[in-house]
């Protein structure tokens, strides 16, 4: 449980003049599931974005793997086992479910069948709606295929912002209850929730962060009972 | 094994209108009493030879346009570089000199039907191989000159926003334009005049001897070459690359955070596109039998990214349909529109030379503001209603 998978260190992004992460630095071991939770613009899209390589840093360093990935270009990164289920699901619209599953494999030139089969797997309905147009889905089965696409890539690390964000109570529930068979299954999770309470439960350590800092850190139990994440992330106060 | 069934049924389909076409092209020779719409002049040949022509430009730009989500204006310049390609590589040197006499000759001696005539002789069975293949060499030649400048074009544009790509294209056609009408590159491009003197459409009917008519052909050859063409497109958007362009065209930051490439896929789009483009363009030449800067005008590109919106951006088969509704009205159809009709003695109002145009807008219009899905949306025909049906529930029980 020791192994670092992801390692980030003074990671600042800047847009334009606007400074959204402010130095932070945390880590993922492997076999762990860590999440980030904090207010609206806290900055926790732009860390999983800037990991990802879709933006570049100001300065700071994402190591992953034990490899220097700072700057490096989505298709090197991703090539290397590291996937993001984006916020807001952002599947595509006018490919079939099954097209949009293959292009989450796209840099994979092996075989897909057995992939597929697992992301039915966790997923039947998608199974049932292969040859739906995705943007017809339902959002939570949107976000099932939003997970499902990350999941073709094999990754070693899965990014996943918001999973649960405009989903039923109940089907946040599925998908929490996906997140643990993926992990349990052997995958790492770094996931970021404004649904603390959840995240809280399912992570086994979470980072609080408040603009564009981290505030506080501990394990998933140790935050759930803080006073002042019960104040600020889950609405209430000790009794 | 679904992939297969289609290609195969395709490839039926292909050969069966291609065969239709040589019958209807060469059916009046054999029943020389049939209406006058079958001889080789009746307007019926000009329009499917243009039609033939316009597709594949057309769905060269839905590549583009409906699959990747890039927007060019400039096919009428890479087919203005496909025209030129293809005219300068195949006018026999014997010719340059009356074809260039403004200019004292061409810079440009070299003629690929005279490389190839010399290997295989000028007359007979050897002048067609010759014929054959300087042609194919010339037009896929046209297509990589085309390809060559998108590729150049593409590195500093394509890293911009979308937007970007349609000023420069339009921007570089018009340049393009005028560079080849410059007279100071005379000795190349012929300046202002026309480039003439190639093999056209009607270079491949085949005659006997005596230099009469066995078999005409001069509709068939653009059909085959566009519908070669057309098939490498779309065998192209069922690979994966062709999913990687639609998932670029539906969300290029989530396309990017799987991975795809953006520029790498957005140049491969780009210089397919203008490669068939420029072979567009060198059927173009054979069919006005002439090449000509002046003819490859913006004017030109709306044309075709009308038939494009008209049959439906994103659908293949949709862009073909629209090309032949759309040649067949403008150059056919409509026609009498344009001359004074009398029913009896009275005359009918309006018909006067320009209307045809007048209707044509107007019916445009309609269509783009009452259709904007245009005739297919961005589906396709599937072959045979059955196969159609059957297709989703076979699928679905697997
Ligand atoms: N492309 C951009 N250009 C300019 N500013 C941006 C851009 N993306 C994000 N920001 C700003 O950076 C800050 C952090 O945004 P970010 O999306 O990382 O927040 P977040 O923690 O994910 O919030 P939420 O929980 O609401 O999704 C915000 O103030 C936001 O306005
Ligand atoms: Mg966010």
């Amino acid at each position: 449980m020791s192994e670092e998978v992801l390692k980030i260190a003074d990671l600042q992004v800047s847009y334009g003049g606007i400074e959204a992460v402010r130095g932070i630095s945390f880590d993922v071991k492997a076999g762990e599931i860590v999440t980030l939770i904090g207010a609206n613009g806290a900055g926790k899209s732009s860390t999983l974005r800037t990991i990802s390589g879709l933006v570049k840093p100001a300065s700071g360093k994402v190591i992953f793997d034990g490899e220097d990935i700072t700057g490096k270009d989505p298709t090197a990164i991703v090539s290397k086992g590291l996937m993001m289920v984006p916020e807001g699901r952002r599947i595509f619209p006018n490919l079939t479910v099954l097209e949009n599953l293959k292009i989450g494999a796209y840099l994979r030139k092996d075989d897909l069948e057995s992939d597929i089969e697992r992301v039915y797997g966790y997923f039947p309905r998608l199974r049932e709606r292969s040859w739906q147009e995705g943007g017809t889905l339902s959002g939570g089965e949107q976000q099932m295929l939003a997970v499902g696409r990350a999941l073709m890539g094999r990754p070693k690390l899965l990014m996943m912002d918001e999973p649960s964000l405009g989903l039923a109570p109940i089907v946040v529930q599925d998908i929490f209850e996906i997140i643990r068979q993926i992990h349990a299954a052997g995958t790492t999770v770094l996931l970021i929730e404004q649904n603390a309470n959840m995240a809280l439960h399912v992570a086994d350590r979470a980072y609080v962060i408040e603009n564009g800092k981290i505030a506080m850190e501990g394990t998933g139990s140790e935050l759930l009972s803080d006073e002042k994440v019960r104040a600020a992330y889950l609405g209430t106060t000790a009794n | 094994m679904k992939e297969k069934k289609i290609s195969f049924q395709a490839f039926i389909c292909i050969s069966i209108l291609l065969i239709f076409v040589i019958i209807l092209e060469n059916i009046s020779m054999i029943f020389p009493s049939l209406p006058q719409i079958f001889a080789p002049t009746s307007p019926l040949f000009t329009v499917l030879k243009k039609a033939a022509v316009y597709s594949l430009v057309a769905v060269s730009m839905n590549l583009l346009n409906g699959f990747t989500g890039l927007f060019s204006l400039g096919q009428a310049g890479f087919m203005l570089l496909g025209a030129y390609t293809y005219a300068i590589l195949t006018v026999p040197s014997a010719m340059k000199e009356q074809v260039y006499y403004l200019f004292g000759g061409c810079a440009f001696e070299f003629s690929l039907l005279d490389m190839f005539e010399g290997i295989f002789g000028s007359a007979g069975f050897g002048g067609a191989v010759s014929m054959i293949l300087a042609c194919l060499i010339a037009i896929i030649l046209a297509g990589c000159v085309a390809g060559l400048f998108a590729y150049f074009i593409g590195i500093p544009v394509l890293r911009l926003k979308s937007d970007y790509l349609a000023i420069a294209t339009l921007g570089f056609a018009e340049i393009l334009r005028a560079i080849f009408q410059w007279q100071k590159l005379g000795k190349v491009t012929n300046g202002a005049n026309m480039i003439k003197g190639f093999p056209t459409f009607s270079s491949f009917n085949i005659t006997d001897a005596s230099g009469n008519t066995v078999l005409r052909l001069s509709t068939f050859v653009p059909f085959l070459i566009s519908a070669l063409c057309i098939l490498i497109i779309v065998l192209l958007i069922h690979s994966s690359y062709g999913r990687a362009f639609k998932a670029i065209r539906d969300d290029e930051v989530a396309a990017e955070a799987m991975g795809v490439s953006l520029f790498k896929h957005k140049m491969l789009s780009f210089v397919i596109s203008s490669f068939f483009a420029g072979v567009g363009g060198a059927l173009f030449a054979m069919y006005v039998a002439n090449a000509q800067a002046k003819a490859f005008t913006s004017v030109m590109t709306y044309e075709i990214l009308l038939i494009v919106v008209i049959g439906g951006i994103g659908s293949v088969s949709g862009s073909v349909i629209a090309t032949f509704l759309y040649v067949a009205c403008s150059e056919w159809w409509l026609r009498f529109l344009d001359s004074e009709q009398y029913v009896g003695a009275i005359k009918i109002p309006l018909l006067r030379n320009g209307f045809r145009m007048v209707v044509f807008s107007v019916v445009i219009m309609v269509i783009v503001l009452f259709f904007s899905q245009g005739i297919m949306g961005n589906r396709e025909i599937s072959i045979g209603a059955l196969f159609k049906k059957r297709t989703p529930r076979a699928e679905r029980k697997q």
